[in-house]
Formats: structure tokens, sequence, C-alpha cells
């Protein structure tokens, strides 16, 4: 096995272990942290793929902020196993129906899908992900849908604030 | 079989530099605490510590035995784990941002050129922000596990605090950016020794950049997470002992590494002013390099220093009203400013 491969075993089994961890922990503080390490091994993997701004950027923007923002909220509420609402078990059974079924989607596009079909990742030598080459296909090739979506991102904000300032 | 391709050589280097690095961080955290107790002497026309050893030298190391040798207490009704968990993460992420500060250019020992930089990765700038965004983890998770009103507290004023001068901090680095046109801490320290400064170009920038970094660094006149008069000690107040001293250790660790950051952004880093480093010995300007980037952060600390024993410390609408309606927009206007000056001096 290449040190490559050694590092991809090792950031797979870390994101998936801390991923279920997510789901199975009791407290929500927990979760959260487990959710920061899921992101840590996927900035790992980017890295493999000589991705680095995409890495970098993974963990400035979700596990530096968001997930601050998430923790924020989450030790103000204060949740603990008292407070849990009781779920009724038809809710729980539909919810792993609708879960599933999700994935079966997800699985069958992932298979069939042209753009990944018989391609492997470019270990160590894809450039595209490092910042210059990104740069250009974000601000020329997709420049419109990327200016689009900055709205949308000012467009939530100002959602946020009116609904901040309602007494 | 081949398990491993790796140059060994090179990982022992690197590992080599690492340990010295973190080392020469943590004994002047150490010293930078004797510093400022001087410093604040020294403003309030006092002696400081001057019992243990010549001129009271020795006062960190009987500080640090001190704390050791401190009772642990862990409170009962606390999250064991991530109350140690708190502390570590905090020593953690003060420690990281050494890996891409270049220290100085090259060394030439035992026939190899050794790089004084642990990773001259091309996102340089980005990695010490990413390490900076993850700081808060540190706070907020031993102030919550503290199960402590006050540290809980606390924990979310360091929090909102840090989020709302990142943003601050981007937008000046953003200026900064542009100029350079490299996120590599090295390339940038290159291209100020041959040219100017870049405090010269970036005045602005350099301001907010300092303001944000004494934010970041939760020091006064911004240290509100650990405000005594409100909320006793702030998110450290269950601690005792030696996690106690890694909370106020990583403080120093992180003033020590915020002030070397700025002295390699704007101000040439290891460049030695008036001097052409190319004319001298390799391992002389190597080593001059060293000192002329420490002389700039010891500088930078002790103007740390002087702003927390000179400055009362703010309200906290008014630390958010500075953050967000006065540094935010200025940084704004500094980086749209300086993009169109670029624009129209590169025409």
């Amino acid at each position: 096995m290449s040190t490559s491969e050694i590092l991809f075993w090792f950031l797979s089994v870390l994101a998936l272990f801390s991923a279920v961890m997510v789901l199975v922990s009791k407290n929500p503080v927990h979760s959260v942290l487990w959710l920061i390490v899921v992101f840590f091994s996927i900035s790992g993997h980017y890295l493999l793929l000589n991705a680095q701004f995409l890495a970098i950027v993974n963990i400035i923007v979700y596990a530096g902020a968001i997930m601050v923002l998430f923790l924020f909220v989450i030790m103000l509420m204060n949740l603990n196993r008292e407070s849990e609402p009781q779920k009724n078990v038809w809710m729980k059974l539909f919810g792993v129906i609708s879960g599933g079924l999700l994935l079966t989607i997800f699985v069958s596009a992932f298979r069939s899908s042209a753009d990944i079909f018989d391609k492997t990742a470019q270990l160590n030598d894809g450039d595209v992900g490092l910042i210059k080459n990104l740069g250009k296909v974000l601000f020329d090739q997709y420049a419109f849908p990327f200016e689009i979506s900055s709205v949308l991102f000012l467009s939530a904000m100002v959602g946020a604030v009116v609904i901040g300032k309602k007494e | 079989m081949q398990l491993l391709t790796l140059d060994f050589a090179l990982v022992l280097e690197k590992l080599i530099l690492i340990a010295i690095v973190v080392t020469i961080a943590l004994v002047i955290a150490m010293y930078s605490t004797y510093a400022e107790r001087k410093v604040a002497a020294f403003m309030q026309d006092r002696r400081g510590p001057n019992r243990a050893g010549p001129f009271g030298i020795l006062q960190p190391l009987a500080d640090g035995v001190k704390l050791f040798f401190k009772e642990e207490i862990i409170p009962s009704h606390s999250n064991r784990g991530l109350f140690v968990l708190g502390p570590a993460l905090a020593m953690l992420t003060a420690m990281m941002t050494c890996a891409v500060i270049p220290w100085g250019n090259h060394l030439e020992l035992f026939g190899r050129i050794i790089n004084l930089q642990i990773a001259d990765i091309n996102i340089g700038i980005l990695y010490v922000f990413g390490v900076v965004s993850l700081g808060v983890y540190g706070i907020m998770i031993g102030g919550w596990a503290s199960n402590n009103k006050f540290s809980l507290l606390a924990a979310l004023r360091g929090a909102s605090q840090v989020i709302s001068y990142e943003l601050a901090m981007g937008v000046s680095i953003i200026a900064l950016i542009m100029l350079t046109g490299s996120l590599s801490l090295k390339t940038i320290v290159e291209q100020q020794m041959s040219g100017y400064w870049n405090i010269i170009y970036q005045p602005l920038g350099f301001f907010i950049f300092f303001v944000c970094a004494l934010a970041e660094c939760n020091r006064a006149p911004f240290d509100l997470a650990e405000a005594e008069n409100e909320l006793n000690m702030g998110y450290h107040q269950e601690y005792s002992s030696m996690k106690l001293g890694f909370y106020l250790f990583a403080e120093y660790v992180n003033m020590f590494m915020s002030c070397t950051i700025m002295a390699t952004l704007y101000f040439g880093g290891y460049d030695i002013p008036f001097l052409n480093e190319s004319t001298l010995d390799p391992n002389l300007a190597g080593i001059l390099g060293i000192i002329a980037l420490f002389a700039k952060s010891f500088f930078l600390i002790f103007v740390f220093m002087w702003i927390r024993w000179t400055l009362p410390r703010f309200r906290y609408d008014q630390l958010m009203r500075l953050g967000w309606k006065s540094l935010i927009p200025l940084a704004l206007i500094n980086m749209v400013v300086t993009a169109l000056v670029a624009l129209w001096l590169n025409k």
C-alpha cells in the first residue's frame, strides 16, 4: 500500500465512523463535535486530491463558522434528555422509509451518472482544486451562476435581519 | 515489500524543525508572562517580579511548578471528556499556526539546504485563517463542559466576538492578497525583501488586522470572555492546576503567533531593513533573518502589552458596534480602494 492509500483508508474510516457517531450520540453537543471531525476527514480527502483550496475553505466555512453557530445555538438551548420530544413510532417508521428511498436515489444516480462513470480520481496530480484554476473556472465559465448564488446569500441575510427585527 | 515511499531524511528534518519551533514558541510564551508583569509594573511605576533569580527571571518557572503541584479538580457535574478536551484544543490550535510561518530563509547544514519553514503550502494565509477560526472551540467546549453559568456566558461571548472580528480580518487580508497576488507566506516575504514592506501599501489594512488580532487573542481591551468583574473568571473558572495553565498559556502562544504573522505579512518577515541579504554568507543571513523576525514580533508583543495596561475594557455592546459598524465597513472601503488603485496602476 502506498502512503496515499493508507491515508485514504484511514480518512474514509474516520469519516464514516464519525458520521455514524453524529447520528447515535445522545448529546447534541457531541453530535456537533463529531460532525466537525467529519468535516476534517473530508478536508483530508480534498488534500489527497491536491485540492488545497477546497480543503481549507471547507474547514474555514464549515468547521470554523457554521459549526460554531450550531454549537452556539445548542449550548444556549441547553438540550438534554429530559427536554427531548418523544417522537411517534409511525413518524420514526416513515422517517426510516423516506431516508432509505433517498439513499436509493442517490446510489442509482451515482452509479449511472455519465460524469463519473469510468473515471478515477486524480491522486496528487489533479490541479483543478488549486486556487488559481478554481478562480478561473468560477469567474469565467460559471460567472453568472456564481453571482446569482451571491444574490441568494444576500436575500437570506436580509430575511434573517427581518425575522430578527420582529418583536 | 515497500510499504512507504518517503524521503526519511526530509521527514526527520521536518520533525526536528517542528520540535525546535514548538519549544521556542513555548519558551517565548513562558517569558511573555514575565514580560507582561514587568511591563505592567513599569506602566504602574512598580518593580514587578524580582524575587525568583536575578531580576525575577526564574518567575515563569516558579509559576509553572506551582501550577503543576496544584490539586486537579474536575467538577462532578461537568462533562468529563469535553472538560479535558477544552484546554487541549486551545493549546493545539494555538500551536498549529507555526507550521506555515517562514521563520527564516534557509540554512545550509550537513550538506543539506534546510528551509526554515515547516510547510510552504500555496494557501498559507488561508491556513492561518482556518486555524484562527478553530481557536474558538477551546473556549466554547471548555466553557460549556464546566456546567457553570458564568463559564457558559463567557464561552458564548468569546465565540461571538471571534466570529465578528474574523470578518473584518478576512476582508483586510483580501486587500493584502490583491497586492501580493499570492497566498504563500514565503512568497509574500520575498516580495517585501525586494520591494517595500506591505505596511507602506496597506496602513489601514494593518490597523484593522491589528485590532482584530487583539480581539481574536482575547486580549484587553477585548478580553470580554474573562471579564473578572462580571463573569468571575470567565470560561476557565472551573479549571485548576495545569489545565488552567494551558488556557493561560495558549493566550500567550496565540499572541506570539499573531504578532509573528503580522510581522510576516506587513513588516517584511525575516527581512533586515537597509541590507541586501544575498551579499552575506547564507547561514549568517539565515540566522540574522531569524533574529530580525523575532525582534519585530517582540516589538509587536510589547505593543499588545502596552495596550492592555493602558486602555480600559470595552463594554459588550461597544465591542459589537466597533466590530460590525466600524471595522467591517472600514475594511470593505479599504478593499475597494485597494482594488481600484491596483486596477488603475496595472493599466
